[in-house]
């Protein structure tokens, strides 16, 4: 049952990237999708034409849908590795080097922490101005402390392991022992986390755009969309509801996907929570 | 190195990360591109009367000598002046506070009271139908778009079914015929210290959906840290010899399990406080509760930093003090963290 929930969340995760690749060839709308409006057709319930209705300016739902798992997966994607990118080697280093280096680095991380994620991400992004790419920045400002303190706690065990200090006994340089010798053994719980992470993210810059900080209209992005639909929704419940049946789903399985992950590798891992 | 040291000595690392929390507030509020001193005197406002404002929000000094007044007025808990209300931000936030507080309040009770139930009985039956079912619940517990779902509850309980209100903390006719004074601003309380059972029951009746939709989170952490939790202690000798002494399942598992394994998951209940916190940002918005996430979508939109920078302190505050009595709990519970 375990392996039938990983296989059936792994097939969500692979149809939406599928569905975001193709998309420009098999939306129905492609020109409604990406912000087109069509004013003669508005709020039209969900019909054959039109299998998710049509939202307040008269664009396609369903199109709009399938080109907002393009910004979804772009968004979770960036923030998800960016802030990798970031975290994974000051952790290392802050794991390896030990003493005041490490005190330095994990204070700072500290401070960092200390904030609920999404309000430092609000207060960064509303001073950036709105748009993706600084919804992304303030997300991944937010984000990498975890990646450094995980990887930190890996670098710490890993360093006094025999392997390590015979490469440096051999007198391996410290740059290749931690990035050969100690970044491998990092590899598996960074995974699992990077697989939560990715719904966690798709979630926080789904808040974003949704109080207006993240991306903007008339771009199709599943948070927008909902947000959009707030006004219209009481009348037209299909505005807001279908995108968000999507972003559930594809949260769902990259949540599932980790949690799975998470038993194989290493049960005692802490899960991080979102928001 | 004793409890009561390792207390202390957390305590001023917290007032430490407070410091730095406050001053990196104050740095990215201070990049803020447009221009407080226009906004605070409005659209027509002459350029001299823009200088003067500039003067009175001390807006022509250096950032450090800024950051020194800002400090000596927090300590004085005088967050400044909110930019569209014109009121002290600290008195609106207290006021935005206790609303957010009781909604949080009755979120995680209701968290608390589903999540670890549904969490022994998940581990009692790991891996049959009901663990996996509970799994798929706890999983999508932390997946839902909180604004989404609340607009989800409200499409169903008020559009379609007709018995929960919409939005608001209470009935403004209600509020109008039955009028109740707010000594705590808990309305839960000050409706029942009123005696005014008709105010109070309204208050339940518009709690009830933002409660829920903000209880789906720590809900599914609950049920799985208690899961967990609980799959550990049940492989332990002393349950195999209750069993052995044919004790009723239900106090085996309710009783001497769960008794070891609700200890690390309080850890997780506390943080759980934390990230509700937070979440109940977007809850509000969508619920049109008056409390702190509202106060601040509306301070971001129009650019109100003061407010801004208020209500991200006092929320950070409140995380920092969380995770301070998180690490107090952790310590005392558990032998392994050297004080």
């Amino acid at each position: 049952m375990k392996n039938r929930l990983a296989r059936l969340s792994l097939t969500i995760v692979s149809t939406f990237v599928l569905l975001a690749l193709i998309a420009p060839w098999i939306v129905p709308y492609r020109d409604q999708a990406l912000g087109e409006p069509n004013v003669a057709e508005r709020l039209l319930p969900p019909s054959l034409k039109h299998p998710f209705g049509t939202d307040h300016m008269g664009r396609d739902i369903l199109s709009r849908m399938i080109y907002g798992a393009r910004t979804s997966l772009f968004t979770a994607v960036s923030v998800v590795f960016l802030s990798a990118l970031i975290g994974v080697p000051i952790g290392i280093a802050a794991g390896y080097a030990g003493g005041f280096l490490d005190n330095v680095l994990m204070r700072f991380t500290d401070v960092f922490l200390s904030f609920p994620p999404l309000l430092l991400a609000l207060l960064i992004a509303s001073t950036l101005g709105k748009g993706l790419f600084n919804a992304i920045l303030a997300l991944v400002i937010t984000w990498w402390p975890w990646y450094a303190r995980l990887v930190r706690s890996q670098a710490l065990s890993i360093k006094s392991l025999a392997y390590v200090e015979a490469a440096r006994a051999a007198g391996v340089s410290h740059f290749v022992i931690m990035f050969k010798h100690i970044l491998p053994g990092c590899v598996a719980p960074l995974a699992v986390q990077c697989t939560m992470d990715m719904g966690s993210a798709i979630l926080e810059a789904a808040a974003l755009s949704f109080l207006g900080l993240g991306v903007q209209p008339p771009a199709p992005d599943w948070g927008l969309m909902i947000s959009e639909g707030k006004a219209y929704f009481l009348n037209y419940w299909w505005v807001p509801t279908f995108p968000g049946v999507f972003m559930l789903l594809l949260v769902m399985a990259f949540n599932l996907l980790g949690d799975v992950f998470r038993e194989l590798v290493d049960p005692r891992l802490r899960r991080r929570m979102l928001i | 190195m004793n409890f009561l040291r390792y207390t202390v000595s957390r305590l001023f690392w917290s007032i430490f990360v407070i410091l730095g929390v406050v001053f990196v507030v104050f740095l990215v509020s201070n990049v803020i591109p447009s221009d407080p001193a226009a906004l605070w005197v409005g659209p027509k406002a002459t350029h001299s009367a823009i200088q003067a404002a500039r003067e009175k929000l001390k807006l022509d000094r250096p950032i450090l000598v800024r950051f020194g007044h800002f400090l000596k007025d927090l300590l004085r808990f005088d967050l400044g002046t909110s930019i569209r209300t014109h009121r002290p931000v600290i008195e609106d936030i207290r006021k935005a506070l206790t609303a957010t507080f009781e909604l949080l309040l009755v979120a995680e009770c209701i968290a608390i009271g589903l999540g670890i139930p549904l969490g022994v009985l998940a581990a009692v039956k790991r891996n049959r139908w009901f663990d996996n079912l509970s799994r798929i619940f706890a999983v999508a517990g932390v997946s839902l778009p909180s604004f989404w779902y609340g607009m989800i509850l409200q499409l169903l309980f008020f559009k379609w079914l007709g018995v929960l209100p919409l939005s608001d903390r209470i009935d403004t006719f209600v509020s109008l015929i039955y009028p109740f004074e707010e000594k705590t601003g808990f309305y839960l309380i000050d409706t029942l210290l009123a005696r005014n059972y008709v105010a109070f029951f309204d208050v339940i009746k518009h709690l009830i959906l933002p409660a829920i939709t903000l209880a789906a989170y720590p809900v599914g952490l609950i049920t799985r840290q208690v899961r967990s939790m609980m799959v550990e202690v049940l492989q332990e000798n002393y349950i195999r010899t209750a069993f052995a002494y044919a004790i009723p399942e239900r106090k085996i598992y309710f009783g001497y399990a769960l008794k070891n394994a609700i200890a690390p998951a309080m850890v997780t209940v506390a943080l759980s406080f934390a990230y509700t916190l937070v979440g109940a940002f977007l809850v509000e918005l969508i619920f049109n509760w008056p409390g702190l996430g509202r106060y601040a979508a509306n301070a971001i939109l129009s650019m109100d930093y003061p407010a801004v920078v208020g209500v991200t302190i006092v929320a950070s505050v409140c995380y920092v003090f969380i995770n301070f009595v998180v690490d107090l709990i952790q310590a005392k519970i558990d032998p392994r963290i050297r004080f």
